[in-house]
């Protein structure tokens, strides 16, 4: 069984975001960059799946974008238990998903896979379309914010969940390979030691393959901004006494059951 | 002495198997000093392993002397021992999947009495170092390095909030970056004196002093970083490299005097191994800092407190500054100071250096109760249990940890942890009646 996973880097919330001079997009200057969470749930599954006695390999697949740190998103996935990676094409800033799902589907065309996993969204543009648009590109099935993904002992079929609202759970099964939309993980991600991780940044192989050529989403983004912070919130602050006083006190305000503070 | 005597050879060494010189016979027994010692008949691949390690090289001076053992404060609570170590790298273990690699705290009490100067401050991380590379962390572990990874602090908290203890300081706090001119001290407040509400406490008593001193001072806000000194002591070399880069970057991008720190762990960061890493500039402990200014403090009151002093390990024993923090105490009204049967250099360890505050659960499992726990203990045997009783502490780790550990060994109510500057601060306040 032969695992690709797909991942991207996304902008790390843990920085301040600014909009950039055009108003279109984030000020990438200055912003660090992250993996994305949901690949990195389809790395864990991968790497799981490979150890629970599955057995083969699993390659990990990132576009060479310039901004952020692609060989060390790269040299992660090596530090988690990888055993190939490959940097896809080049971009000087992350394309859309048509573009990205094309140049996949060109590297794609040179790597043995059985499954191919990727996140089900990224925060930065919570577009979900890399994983249908590349089966779409490879005729492969296909299914979206997926868990608990097992493989039948025969190697043919995947099962997967999704998990709907109310409780309810369905499960599919699709041949191989497949593409899958990962939602979660059933572990979460091992810790990628920084020790390693720096010892592969200068040891490692990390392969290159050409990808891409322009797809095009047909989509532009005309603006973006930050939130505007409303008026109507009001933040409460003291001790535990005051808040709880002032809680009590909006509460008999909105006629809300009898509320005292003790 | 006659030659023609039966002549035994013991590896190189040739012996006389009977000496007689100026008629006393003085033979030895053959094999006592000349043959093989026994314990070259373990295998030495584990040894030959450690003393190629960077750091690991020491271990191998042990002779076994076992002066580490008394001293060594987990040893009071489990099995244990620095010695043990050396016996069982000696038998082949290379000890990557052994529990006793997480259970020294780093104190250095070990290293302190060793006649041989084999060093664990050393030895542990190196060795653990290599477990990190192999993946072999304890799950807690791993959260804590994961947290400083994502965060830059052991907790997971988001990095933009690292300054909101400001609000409830009571005296403006500003960040250097808003400024925009050099001070004299960029104070680095540290994670738990930044997140944890009983450090904040702290870092609000060390702002008022700082202010009530006309210091001329600011913080990094949220351009602070862990010191990561301890993810270090416990072998993740790469991420405390990757913090003190964040760091340093910060440290060069302002211009200040001094750096003045809270945390033992950070001025033994800072001053010992920044430089390697390209950042040098003075350091100093908040006590350090204060002490030569105690005397411009106007107390107000008189605190009437029995009061023994913790010597952190990292600022004790491992940095050497013992008399500041006892400065500072006995230079508050009031403060009547005992100290415990283990201090200064001998100094207790709480248990939390080297990663320990991040493996309550793993070290559980083999010991009898927390080093903190037997040091409230100690604590409260020194100053009493009617309440009055204060065991005052100069590093963010403890005040979390003390008085967990007075709660769970039945002394609450008994006595009362405080950091120095929290009782500097409770004095410079005005008579509460």
């Amino acid at each position: 069984m032969d695992y690709v996973v797909l991942l991207k880097q996304v902008p790390d919330l843990a920085e301040e975001l600014e909009i950039d001079a055009d108003g279109t997009g984030l000020d990438r200057e200055w912003l660090s960059f992250v993996a994305s969470e949901w690949d990195e749930y389809a790395l864990e599954e991968a790497l799981l799946l490979r150890d629970q006695g599955h057995g083969g390999t699993v390659t990990c697949l990132a576009l060479g974008v310039e901004t952020g740190d692609v060989d060390e998103l790269l040299a992660t996935c090596l530090a988690r238990g990888a055993d190939r990676v490959i940097k896809v094409g080049s971009f000087e800033a992350p394309p859309d998903s048509h573009t990205a799902a094309a140049a996949f589907a060109d590297a794609l065309a040179h790597v043995h896979y059985d499954l191919i996993l990727t996140g089900v969204q990224a925060i930065d543009d919570l577009d979900g379309q890399v994983g249908p648009l590349l089966a779409t590109r490879l005729d492969l099935p296909h299914v979206s914010v997926v868990t608990h993904i097992a493989l039948a002992h025969h190697h043919t079929t995947v099962t997967v969940h999704q998990e709907y609202a109310g409780g309810i759970v369905a499960e599919f099964e699709a041949t191989l390979p497949a593409v899958l939309g990962v939602q979660t993980s059933r572990e979460t991600p091992r810790y990628a030691p920084v020790s390693r991780i720096r010892q592969l940044m200068k040891t490692a192989t990390i392969e290159a393959m050409a990808g891409g050529g322009g797809a095009g989403s047909g989509l532009v983004i005309e603006a973006m901004a930050i939130p505007e912070t409303g008026s109507t919130a009001e933040m409460i602050s003291g001790n535990p006494q005051a808040i709880a006083e002032r809680i009590a006190a909006i509460l008999s305000e909105r006629g809300i059951g009898t509320a005292v503070a003790r | 002495m006659s030659r023609d005597l039966p002549i035994i050879k013991v590896d190189q060494t040739f012996e006389l198997a009977q000496a007689v010189v100026d008629g006393v016979d003085i033979s030895g027994h053959w094999n006592r000093m000349f043959s093989d010692r026994s314990v070259t008949e373990y295998p030495t691949e584990a040894m030959d392993w450690v003393t190629s390690l960077d750091g690991g090289e020491s271990l191998r001076d042990c002779y076994q002397c076992g002066k580490c053992v008394p001293v060594c404060p987990v040893n009071h609570v489990g099995d244990y021992g620095p010695r043990k170590l050396n016996a069982k790298v000696l038998r082949g273990n290379n000890l990557l999947d052994d529990p006793d690699l997480w259970l020294c705290t780093t104190c250095g009490n070990c290293y302190r009495v060793c006649p041989k100067e084999v060093n664990p401050l050393r030895i542990m991380p190196a060795i653990r170092e290599q477990a990190v590379l192999e993946g072999k962390v304890p799950d807690e572990l791993s959260e804590a390095f994961r947290n400083l990874q994502k965060s830059g602090n052991p907790h997971g908290h988001s990095p933009r909030k690292r300054a909101d203890w400001i609000a409830g300081a009571d005296v403006p706090v500003p960040l250097i970056s808003e400024l925009g001119r050099p001070v004299d001290v960029l104070w680095y407040v540290s994670d738990y004196t930044s997140y944890h509400a009983r450090g904040q406490d702290a870092a609000r008593a060390m702002a008022r002093i700082l202010t009530a001193l006309e210091v001329d001072f600011a913080i990094l806000g949220n351009e602070e970083r862990s010191d990561a000194d301890s993810a270090r002591l416990a072998g993740e070399t790469g991420l405390f490299e990757m913090l003190a880069e964040k760091n340093i970057e910060s440290f060069r991008k302002y211009e200040f005097k001094r750096l003045v720190v809270m945390d033992p762990h950070a001025y033994n960061a800072f001053r010992n191994f920044y430089p390697k890493l390209g950042w040098e500039g003075e350091v100093l402990h908040y006590t350090q800092f204060l002490a030569p200014l105690i005397d411009r403090i106007e107390f107000r009151s008189r605190v009437e407190l029995d009061v023994t002093y913790h010597d952190p390990c990292y600022l004790g024993r491992n940095n050497d500054e013992f008399d500041a923090p006892r400065r500072l105490l006995e230079a508050i009204p009031g403060v009547r100071l005992t100290e415990m049967p283990h201090n200064k250099a001998n100094g207790y360890c709480c248990g939390g250096g080297g990663g320990g505050m991040w493996l309550d659960g793993f070290v559980a499992d083999h010991v009898s109760e927390r080093l903190s726990e037997r040091r409230v203990r100690e604590a409260v045997a020194t100053v009493g249990a009617d309440g009055t009783g204060v065991l005052s502490v100069a590093c963010p780790y403890e005040p979390s940890r003390f008085e967990d550990a007075v709660k769970s060994t039945g002394n609450d109510g008994r006595i009362v942890v405080r950091d120095i500057v929290e009782l500097i601060d409770q004095a410079m306040q005005p008579p509460a009646h």
